[in-house]
C-alpha cells in the first residue's frame, strides 16, 4: 500500500474543488454582468452591455466611487504616517507598556469591525463630532495602521542595520538617516502597505456602517440598493472594481518578485 | 544607536492618536455598558448592571450569541477541512506552480466582500443560478428553498469568505518546516503517513491555530451576510447590534453585548497565542 502515491492523487483533486469554490462567485458575478435578462436563471442567455452602459448613466454610484477613492487616499497618508513610526518603535525603543501598546495598536486586525466602529461611533457622538466623510476617513485611518505596522515591521525585521549605523557615523542626521536610508530601505513594505490599505479602504462596510453621514461610500451605496433588490449593475460595477484590483495585484507581484516570499504576519 | 530624542518622536505621535481613536472610544464602549436610557431617548450616565442583567434575563440574547458561536464553529471546522489539504498540497506537491497557485488563493481576497456574498445570494436565491441550472437539468421541479435565507447559506459565504484566511497561516508554517526533518523521517523508516502524522501536523498546528483563531473571530462578529443571506433562522449577534444602536435606539444595552463579544474575541486571542507558543518550534 503506498499512501504517498494515493496522497497524492487526491491532493490536486482536493484543491481544484476548492478553487472552483473560491471562484464560482467570481465568475458567476461576471459572467451575469453581461447577462440581458439579469442576474439569475440557468443558463446565461444574450450578451448586452446595457447594464454598463447603465452604470456609465449612473450618477449616484460615481459620485460614491469618488468619496471612497478619496476616503481611501486620506486614510492611506493617516495610516502610513502613524503606522510606520510604530512598526520602527516596536522594533527599535523600549518603553514601559509596550506590549499593551502593540496590542492594542493590531487589535483593529483581528476584532470584528463593528465593534472598532460603534466604540468610534461614542467618541465622535461625545465630543459632538457630525458624522460625514471625515469621521469614515477618521476611522478608516485608525483601524489600518494595524497594516501598516505588520506589513512595514515584517521589513524592518529584514532590514541590514549597517546601513543607517554608516549614515550616522558620517554624520548625517536622524531626519536624513530617516529619509535617505530607513525609508527606501523599507520602500517594498510600504507599497504593499499602501495598496492594500487603499484596497481593504476601498471595501471596508462594518466601521463606515456606523460613521456614515449623508455621503455614501461605494461599498454603502451598493448595500443600499442590494437591500432594496438584485441589480446587475452591481455585477458591472463589481466586475470593473475586480479588473482594477487585479491590476494592482500583479503590478505589485512584479515588485515583489525576487524581493521576498510573500507571507502573513499576523 | 538611536537617540532618545528619535525614540520619542517615533514613539509619541503615534501613541497619542491610537490612545485619543482606539483607547477612549473602548473604554467609552466599557462606560456605556454601565449606563441606561432614559423613557426620553437621552443617555443617563449613572452606573448601572441592568444591562447585564437585561442580557442574563431575555433569553434571545444568549440563545443568539450561541448559534452565533455555533455558526463561526462551523465557518472554522469547514474552512481548516478545505484549506489545510490545499495549504498542504501548494507547500510539498505544486512544485513550479506553487507561486502562481499561492497567488491564486489571495485574488479572491481583493474582491469585495459584499461583492462576494451578493454573488452566492444570486446563486443560491429560489430563481438564482443554481435553483435554474438543477431545473434546466430536470434534478428537480421545484427550487430548493433552503438555500438561501438560512443559517445554511451564512455558513457557506462565510467560509468562502475565510478559507482563504486559513490557508495562509497554514501555508505559511508548512514553508518553514525544515525539508531534512521530512526526509529524516524517511530515512529512518517512518511510511509517509507516520511522518505526516508524527512530524508535519504538529509543526503545521501555530499556523492552523491563527487561521482558526481568524475564521472563528471574523464570523462571529459578522452582521452583513446575515443580514443577505440568512433570513430570521440565521439572525447572529451583531445584527442585534446593530438593531440596538439603530430603530431600538438602546445603546447602552448594545454596547454590553459589544463588551462580552470584545471580552470574548480577546479571551480566544490569548488562549491561541498560548497554545501557539506551546506548539511552536523549541
Amino acid at each position: 500500500m503506498n499512501t504517498a502515491h494515493s496522497t497524492s492523487r487526491w491532493l490536486p483533486w482536493h484543491a481544484i474543488m476548492v478553487f472552483g469554490f473560491l471562484y464560482l462567485p467570481i465568475v458567476t458575478l461576471i459572467v451575469y454582468s453581461f447577462n440581458a435578462s439579469g442576474v439569475g436563471g440557468f443558463p446565461p442567455g444574450h450578451l448586452t452591455l446595457d447594464w454598463y452602459r447603465m452604470l456609465f448613466a449612473d450618477d449616484a454610484i460615481w459620485e460614491s466611487v469618488v468619496n471612497s477613492l478619496i476616503v481611501a487616499f486620506v486614510a492611506m497618508a493617516i495610516s502610513l504616517t502613524f503606522g510606520v513610526p510604530v512598526a520602527l518603535a516596536l522594533d527599535r525603543a523600549n518603553f514601559p507598556g509596550k506590549t499593551l501598546f502593540r496590542r492594542l495598536v493590531l487589535l483593529p486586525l483581528i476584532l470584528p469591525g463593528i465593534i472598532t466602529g460603534l466604540s468610534l461611533l461614542m467618541l465622535f457622538r461625545q465630543a459632538d463630532v457630525k458624522l460625514s466623510l471625515v469621521t469614515i476617513v477618521l476611522g478608516h485611518g485608525t483601524a489600518l495602521i494595524s497594516v501598516a505596522t505588520t506589513e512595514v515591521f515584517a521589513g524592518l525585521q529584514k532590514l541590514d542595520r549597517a546601513q543607517e549605523e554608516a549614515s550616522l557615523d558620517l554624520g548625517a542626521n536622524y531626519w536624513h538617516t530617516f529619509w535617505r536610508i530607513t525609508i527606501p530601505n523599507l520602500r517594498l513594505s510600504i507599497i504593499g502597505a499602501a495598496l492594500l490599505i487603499f484596497t481593504l479602504s476601498m471595501d471596508e462596510i462594518a466601521v463606515s456602517f456606523f460613521l456614515i453621514g449623508r455621503d455614501n461610500t461605494l461599498p454603502l451605496e451598493i448595500w443600499g440598493r442590494l437591500r432594496r433588490g438584485i441589480t446587475p449593475e452591481i455585477n458591472a460595477i463589481s466586475s470593473i472594481i475586480f479588473v482594477f484590483s487585479l491590476i494592482a495585484i500583479v503590478s505589485w507581484y512584479r515588485l515583489r518578485v525576487g524581493a521576498e516570499k510573500p507571507g502573513i504576519a499576523v | 544607536m538611536f537617540s532618545r530624542a528619535y525614540r520619542a518622536a517615533i514613539t509619541l505621535p503615534p501613541l497619542l492618536w491610537v490612545v485619543v481613536f482606539l483607547l477612549v472610544p473602548y473604554a467609552l464602549l466599557f462606560c456605556y455598558s454601565f449606563w441606561s436610557v432614559s423613557p426620553s431617548q437621552t443617555i443617563v450616565h449613572a452606573w448601572t448592571l441592568d444591562n447585564y442583567r437585561e442580557l442574563l434575563r431575555v433569553n434571545v440574547y444568549l440563545q443568539t450569541l450561541f448559534r452565533s458561536m455555533w455558526i463561526a464553529a462551523r465557518v472554522m471546522i469547514f474552512s481548516l477541512l478545505l484549506g489545510y489539504p490545499l495549504a498542504y498540497y501548494l507547500s510539498f506537491y505544486a512544485g513550479e506552480r506553487k507561486d502562481l497557485l499561492y497567488q491564486l488563493v489571495i485574488i479572491p481576497l481583493w474582491v469585495s466582500y459584499l461583492v462576494r456574498a451578493y454573488a452566492w445570494k444570486t446563486i443560491l436565491g429560489s430563481d438564482g443560478v443554481l435553483n435554474t441550472l438543477l431545473q434546466y437539468v430536470h434534478a428537480t421541479k421545484h427550487p430548493l428553498e433552503f438555500l438561501l435565507y438560512s443559517p445554511f447559506a451564512v455558513v457557506l459565504t462565510l467560509t468562502h469568505i475565510y478559507t482563504p484566511f486559513a490557508v495562509l497561516p497554514i501555508y505559511a508554517s508548512l514553508e518553514h518546516i525544515p525539508r531534512n526533518l521530512v526526509e529524516a523521517s524517511h530515512d529512518l523508516g517512518a511510511s509517509p503517513l507516520q511522518t505526516f502524522w508524527r512530524v508535519i501536523f504538529p509543526l503545521s498546528i501555530p499556523g492552523m491555530l491563527a487561521g482558526a483563531t481568524f475564521a472563528f473571530v471574523l464570523s462571529l462578529g459578522d452582521f452583513l451576510a446575515p443580514l443577505l443571506l440568512g433570513g430570521p433562522s440565521g439572525i447572529m449577534i451583531s445584527n442585534i447590534v446593530v438593531s440596538l444602536f439603530g430603530a431600538a435606539y438602546n445603546w447602552p444595552l448594545g454596547a454590553a453585548i459589544s463588551l462580552c463579544m470584545l471580552l470574548l474575541v480577546l479571551a480566544l486571542l490569548l488562549l491561541s497565542e498560548r497554545l501557539e507558543k506551546k506548539w511552536s518550534f523549541r
